[in-house]
């Protein structure tokens, strides 16, 4: 600041108008999974807008599940195009990244949106009310709990359809953040994928005012973590004078000497790099479930309606899991040596927290919940690894998990008494006695989550085991599989409960489902048996998935 | 390509567990036929692999080996060698037996039939053949992953066998029936799944040790032993300790070993007698054979190092099991810590590092199999007629059911190890092994010879003598069925007991190899022998030399 000549601000760099605006170059081939997604969204609004309401369901349904296999379609495209491999590389102007990664993420997420979508669909286990097929939604978002207008909304035979292009708006924000290549981008797919979800966790269609805390509580914690992300971001720019990550790491790794004039006085400075760092860190770890940043996963798993349960616990975990292996292996490798021991400590943590408080858990999605931590502390060990193999260990697990989840929530949605879906885990006593195959179903996708061999689970959690313990982590691999028996506890008390208890009197019974979630279901069951027998195909691919491009 | 002969001794039962579960709900007593069937077609291949295998031959014989996880180094490799072959050879021979002797345990109670699609006798009966088809598979893998797999996914049927079909004799209500089962079922989960997850730490940590030095991680057996001979492979000793000691543990669980030991006692008691058969007699087998093949193979310098810890907690099982034997109201429970009591006279061998004491281990692996199915399943009938697992419910049954005594008496006194039984010349060799070697542990060990005839002619004296109760008065005596099953196994005791030497053959080359691998000599003794007989335990055929049974097996 001594010399006025030198003195740069934004405002004087914003001021010198630049030569020209370059005309955007935009590789719409590449982007278009996403942009399937999003324009199928776009219809759905407009379905919404402008179809008679008798129509809209088949309508939107037909249009989610058109865009997402096109999407997925698309994907399957590039990745044969060689775009995850070879030809991998960073598209829209710097923008995102389309890699093998990405691509791998992408068509896990457009899966298990695509089975979602089957859940959300689903309208024959709710009872018919005033000769109306309804789903888990809502009649009327807007009305009030138990008001006139909501009385008015059900017996009008109202359904909230608007839940599909919310998914897909959703599922079109989870696409990009993977492959976000800067942390602007990142942001905003971080909120394209939110504010969707606060809205689908708020629809349940009974126990609204429980479905509407959860969403609150959800948006608040959710905002303030998105406060922190947009701060680190901020910090990280003053750091490194770009946002793009390949920008930010050559500045880390110290190949960057030219200091941009009006960021002077901070550009390089370690302070910032390192709290910037750590609050997008932090903001990344909130989306994941990571121990202390946890505690909304409970009451939002358990308000929400279950298929959105199931949605988001697969799905958002994927995605959020894609963007910090980006953060972490483009962005921050050069600070490995500061984040890895931060990051040891949030995985055990996380892996010791979410076992033990689930063992106390008297609700299923409570308990699930509580699980998905866990899982989240596993999958944390992989990433630790720095490793490619540490990568494409996440990657599979990922891909085993979010089935074994989404199948493992679409079993609870079938678990009914008077009041709906009966989640207390009391209620579930004597279910393998009752119906058999259910129960069983349901066993299996415990032993998954328990990790019992010839499940996906088990196939998973060795590899980023291993991943975990070549990347010099033992210490962790020992904690994980502690964490594992105690984990097992619990999902085989649940076992316990539907095998070798008496039936309550006034037990739940199981709802009969249509083919849509029973296909959902037996995708779940089929994924889980395939990557547990016969995991070698979806191995490769992950691991030659497991290359970032910068 | 020749016939796949270990693959199909697995699949076999496998496919009659699916089969027999897809029987529809009416066809109980057919689903039972079927699960016979499949279970001596199992017996079938069993036998076929019995006579192709070659004692003299190759280390590991009737091989298979195919890709399987690439990534994670995994082969699907079989393999079966001396040891192997005679516990499959048992394996094959019970699970016949344990399905005819549970012939009625799991048929439906009609006050609790929840609905028509309820079928628990199928359940049953395809959830032991499950279990026989991954005991099978995990004796004859050589790829310690693949070993794994089974050893903990053979938790989940053996979990649903004792906690959904319980013992229903308890003397209990109904409700404390179920508590007390549940609990079993989870208990006998938790200990083992907890052993299991120890010992993934361990396969990782192998995984990661070969990764490191071989360039690519496996876990062929074969392959880390040779590159262990041929000094590729050398792990640090506190690595190889450490997952020594998970591999350990994990098998001193299953086995079980005291302290690991509590769950057994509970699950041998709470399930039918049949199940508790199928728990002792074969699925524990895996625990102790996976010590000799892994663990000693694997881990050589850390086996030796450990062996001192091992034998006294082998001989605390050994008086422990047997005084706490000697304690019991419940039969069922009394036989459980007889087995406690044998288990530890197994790893005592085992870890005796000699040729008697490791082949007489093998042998008594066998011959506890046999004598415990015959000692428990008789039990398990008597059992069932009086409704009750009380010793002090019983008295004078032998002036009422004379054959049922009789073969009580003939499974007891070869779980007593009584000359002329089978179990005798097994204990016999462990005991002379581990004496050559370390005689004070030999020495402690005897004592639990003397406890095994206390705790079995007290049961004996209190159930079948003394005057007749009242209870016991209209006692009917062994059916047919039941005799079906006790003679056989009684035959073959007093077959392996008086001529043991086929056994021997076959098992005797095995136990050399891995004496070989361990890199252990037996000890020289101080008065060679010079009369071998025929038993090929004798360490004489090739003078003081270290391998003088297999001189005898040749």
């Amino acid at each position: 600041m001594t010399h006025a000549a030198t003195v740069h601000s934004l405002w004087t760099t914003a001021a010198a108008a630049p030569d020209k605006i370059p005309s955007p170059d935009i590789e719409y081939g590449q982007l278009s999974p996403t942009l399937i997604v999003l324009g199928a969204a776009i219809v759905g609004v407009l379905i919404e807008a402008f179809l008679p309401r008798r129509q809209r369901y088949v309508a939107q349904l037909f249009v989610s599940v058109v865009a997402l296999a096109a999407a997925f379609a698309a994907v399957i495209g590039l990745a044969a195009g060689d775009y995850g491999t070879s030809k991998a590389h960073v598209a829209a102007m710097g923008a995102i990244a389309v890699d093998g990664p990405a691509l791998f993420l992408q068509g896990t997420i457009l899966l298990v949106a695509l089975v979602a979508v089957f859940t959300f669909a689903e309208r024959r286990l709710d009872p018919v009310v005033h000769g109306n097929r309804v789903d888990s939604f809502a009649a009327q978002a807007a009305a009030v709990p138990g008001g006139d207008a909501e009385k008015a909304a059900v017996k009008a035979g109202f359904t909230t359809t608007e839940v599909f292009p919310l998914v897909l708006f959703a599922v079109g924000g989870m696409l990009v953040f993977p492959s976000a290549n800067d942390l602007l981008t990142l942001f905003v797919a971080l909120e394209v994928f939110s504010l969707p979800l606060y809205i689908l966790c708020a629809l349940a269609r009974r126990h609204r005012a429980l479905s509407q805390e959860a969403a609150v509580k959800y948006f608040l914690l959710g905002a303030f973590s998105s406060a922190f992300l947009l701060f680190g971001i901020a910090l990280l720019y003053g750091y490194a004078g770009t946002v793009a990550y390949s920008g930010i790491a050559d500045v880390v790794d110290g190949q960057v000497r030219n200091v941009t004039p009006a960021l002077a006085g901070t550009m390089g400075n370690d302070a910032l790099l390192l709290i910037g760092g750590a609050m997008v860190l932090m903001g990344l770890l909130f989306k994941i479930g990571a121990v202390p940043f946890h505690m909304w996963t409970p009451d939002v798993y358990q308000g929400a309606p279950t298929p959105v349960t199931g949605f988001m616990a697969a799905a958002t975990k994927v995605a959020a899991f894609g963007a910090l292996l980006r953060l972490l292996y483009v962005v921050l490798p050069g600070l490995r040596w500061d984040w890895r021991p931060v990051m040891w400590g949030v995985a055990i943590v996380t892996m010791l927290g979410g076992a033990i408080v689930a063992v106390t858990q008297t609700d299923v999605k409570r308990l699930l919940a509580y699980s998905s931590i866990a899982h989240a502390g596993f999958i944390l060990a992989g990433v630790i690894a720095t490793t490619p193999d540490g990568i494409s260990s996440v990657l599979f697990y990922l891909a085993a998990y979010s089935f074994v989840t989404l199948g493992a929530f679409a079993v609870v949605t079938l678990v009914r008494d008077a009041g709906g879906e009966a989640t207390h885990l009391s209620k579930w006593a004597g279910l393998g006695r009752r119906s058999p195959l259910v129960a069983a179903v349901f066993a299996v996708f415990l032993l998954a989550f328990a990790g019992i061999p010839l499940t996906s689970g088990f196939a998973g959690k060795f590899a980023v085991f291993k991943a975990a313990a070549d990347g010099g982590a033992g210490p962790l691999v020992v904690i994980g599989v502690i964490s594992s028996a105690i984990a097992a506890f619990f999902y085989i008390r649940v076992i316990v409960l539907m095998f070798f208890s008496e039936p309550r009197t006034d037990g739940p019974s199981v709802a009969v489902p249509s083919p849509l979630t029973s296909s959902a279901i037996a995708i779940g069951v089929a994924v889980t048996l395939v990557l547990g027998v016969a995991p070698q195909y979806f191995l490769d691919l992950a691991s030659q998935a497991g290359v970032f491009v910068r | 390509m020749s016939f796949p002969l270990l693959t199909a001794t697995a699949v076999v039962p496998a496919l009659g567990a699916v089969a027999t579960a897809a029987m529809p709900a009416a066809q109980r007593a057919a689903a039972k036929w079927v699960a016979l069937g499949f279970s001596l077609v199992t017996l079938a291949l069993a036998a076929v692999m019995l006579v192709r295998f070659d004692p003299g031959g190759a280390r590991f014989q009737l091989t298979e080996s195919h890709a399987w996880i690439k990534d994670f180094g995994v082969r699907y490799e079989l393999g079966v060698d001396g040891i192997a072959v005679a516990l499959i050879a048992l394996t094959a021979v019970l699970i016949p037996f344990i399905i005819l002797a549970g012939w009625h345990d799991a048929d439906p109670l009609e006050s609790a039939r929840p609905n028509r699609r309820w079928r628990p006798t199928q359940g049953f009966f395809a959830l032991i053949l499950m279990v026989e088809a991954m005991v099978v598979i995990s004796f004859e893998a050589t790829d310690v992953f693949l070993f794994y797999i089974f050893f903990e996914a053979m938790l989940i049927p053996m979990y649903f066998l004792i906690g959904g079909f319980g013992d229903r004799a308890g003397g209990r209500s109904e409700e404390e029936t179920a508590t007390q089962r549940s609990y079993a079922a989870v208990k006998f989960l938790l200990y083992n799944l907890a052993g299991g997850l120890i010992m993934l730490a361990a396969v990782v940590g192998l995984y990661a040790v070969t990764a490191d030095q071989l360039g690519t991680g496996t876990f062929s057996l074969q392959e880390i032993v040779q590159a262990r001979a041929g000094g590729r492979l050398d792990m640090a000793s506190g690595t190889e300790r450490l997952l020594f000691l998970g591999f350990f543990f994990a098998f001193a669980v299953k086995a079980p070993l005291w302290p690991l030991h509590t769950w057994l006692p509970n699950a041998m008691g709470e399930s039918t007698a049949p199940v508790a058969v199928l728990i002792t007699a074969v699925v524990d087998k895996v625990g102790t054979f996976a010590m000799l093949r892994f663990c000693l193979q694997l881990f050589p310098e850390a086996s030796k190092w450990a062996t001192p810890a091992i034998m006294i907690l082998a001989l605390i099982s050994i008086i422990y099991g047997a005084l706490l034997a000697i304690g019991q109201r419940d039969i069922k429970r009394l036989i459980a810590y007889a087995s406690i009591s044998h288990f530890g006279f197994i790893i005592l061998g085992i870890f005796a590092m000699t040729t008697q004491g490791q082949g007489g281990a093998t042998l008594y692996m066998v011959n506890h199999g046999v004598s415990t199915a015959a000692l428990m399943l008789v039990a398990g009938f008597l059992i069932t007629r009086r409704g009750s697992r009380l010793i002090a419910d019983y008295g004078g049954v032998q002036k009422v059911a004379p054959v049922l005594a009789g073969t009580f008496l003939i499974g007891g006194l070869a779980t007593l190890s009584l000359p002329g039984l089978a179990p005798f010349i097994s204990e016999f060799l462990v005991l002379v092994g581990t004496f050559s070697r370390y005689p004070a542990f030999g020495v402690i060990a005897t004592v639990g010879i003397v406890l095994a005839a206390l705790y079995v002619l007290i049961l004996y004296q209190r159930t079948m003598t003394g005057p007749v109760k009242a209870e016991v008065r209209s006692m009917p005596d062994l059916r047919v069925r039941e005799l079906v099953v006790v003679a056989p196994l009684i035959a073959l005791l007093i077959f392996l007991g008086v001529y043991p030497k086929p056994l021997a053959d076959i098992v005797n080359p095995a136990v050399d190899h891995t004496m070989s691998v361990v890199d252990k000599k037996d000890p020289k003794p101080d008065h060679p022998v010079t009369d071998a007989g025929w038993f090929s335990y004798s360490p004489k055929s090739e003078g003081a030399s270290h391998d003088g049974a297999s001189g005898g097996a040749k």
